[in-house]
């Protein structure tokens, strides 16, 4: 068998077979549509991605005035209690009724 | 008044997706028939198609205007086209008892007088697409492009993303490919 001129034969025979261009049925409709509900689902992938930020941004806020009020309150251990000072006042008339029996 | 195309790549860009319809209308039997090339069942060149689009949707920034959308569309198709062929490598082991009696009557004919042997007929076709789907991806491409569709190789490096030189490189290998299946055929057929 003379494969070369089997080769061209096939090769010829696929050159003549030109390929449909046929589109099935409302093609475009379901394409327009899937980009179309994709871009309304960015829309919210965009708002969780910025909820996300703001998550993270807050948690970021909330370590620095944790980690802010730990080493002022060690730092000044010796200072005014400011919730001893709320306890005094609050119970202070407590305290007279106490000192005066 | 119709818009240009350059305005509607414009109106895309700046969020009118309904803008992209008048291409997908335009350009959808263009990718199809290049899509059918490649893949055989319908609902592989649905896909195919879809995704071309999607592609074509979201890289639509990436389209600088110096050429005609159609030839960005065209690259993008083949290389969507190519990528199909990599994720769909099935067996390529051809025996000559795969094929069916019209192609076996064929090959008999044309073994006898291979100038008689029309290539117009459904047999050869079968047989070519049989042939083709044996092919590795590469080979099968370059085959398409070079010898069916008739591109040149300067053609083909600019749609595959291929430098020149190694697109003769694939052409040569998947020539030779080709022979090997075919004698693989006539081993089977008279050994």
């Amino acid at each position: 068998m003379n494969l070369l001129e089997l080769q061209k034969k096939l090769i010829a025979a696929a050159r003549v077979n030109v390929p449909s261009e046929r589109v099935p049925y409302a093609f475009e409709k379901r394409v327009m549509a899937f980009l179309t509900s994709r871009a309304v689902a960015d829309h919210w992938a965009l708002w969780a991605r910025g909820l996300w930020r703001a998550a993270v941004s807050c948690v970021a806020a909330a370590l620095l005035c944790g980690a802010w009020a730990f080493f002022n309150s060690t730092s000044n251990a010796n200072a005014d209690d400011l919730s001893q000072n709320f306890e005094n006042t609050l119970l202070a008339a407590v305290d007279q009724n106490d000192q005066a029996q | 008044m119709e818009r240009t195309e350059a305005e509607l790549i414009a109106a895309v860009l700046k969020g009118d997706a309904a803008s992209f319809e008048p291409f997908v209308q335009k350009y959808s039997p263009r990718v199809f028939a290049t899509a059918r090339r490649y893949a055989r069942r319908e609902s592989e060149v649905e896909d195919i198609a879809q995704e071309v689009w999607l592609k074509a949707f979201d890289k639509l920034k990436s389209f600088r205007g110096e050429a005609p959308f159609e030839h960005w569309l065209m690259r993008l198709t083949v290389r969507t086209c190519y990528d199909f062929l990599r994720g769909h490598q099935r067996n390529r082991e051809l025996s000559f008892s795969d094929l069916s009696d019209p192609e076996n009557d064929w090959l008999e004919r044309f073994v006898a007088a291979p100038e008689t042997a029309s290539e117009n007929v459904d047999a050869a076709k079968l047989l070519i697409e049989r042939v083709m789907e044996k092919l590795s991806p590469p080979a099968r491409l370059v085959i398409t492009l070079l010898e069916i569709e008739d591109r040149s190789v300067k053609e083909i490096a600019e749609v595959t993303g291929w430098s020149v030189p190694l697109v003769k490189v694939r052409a040569f290998r998947a020539r030779a490919e080709m022979r090997k299946i075919l004698a693989k055929i006539e081993k089977d057929k008279y050994l």
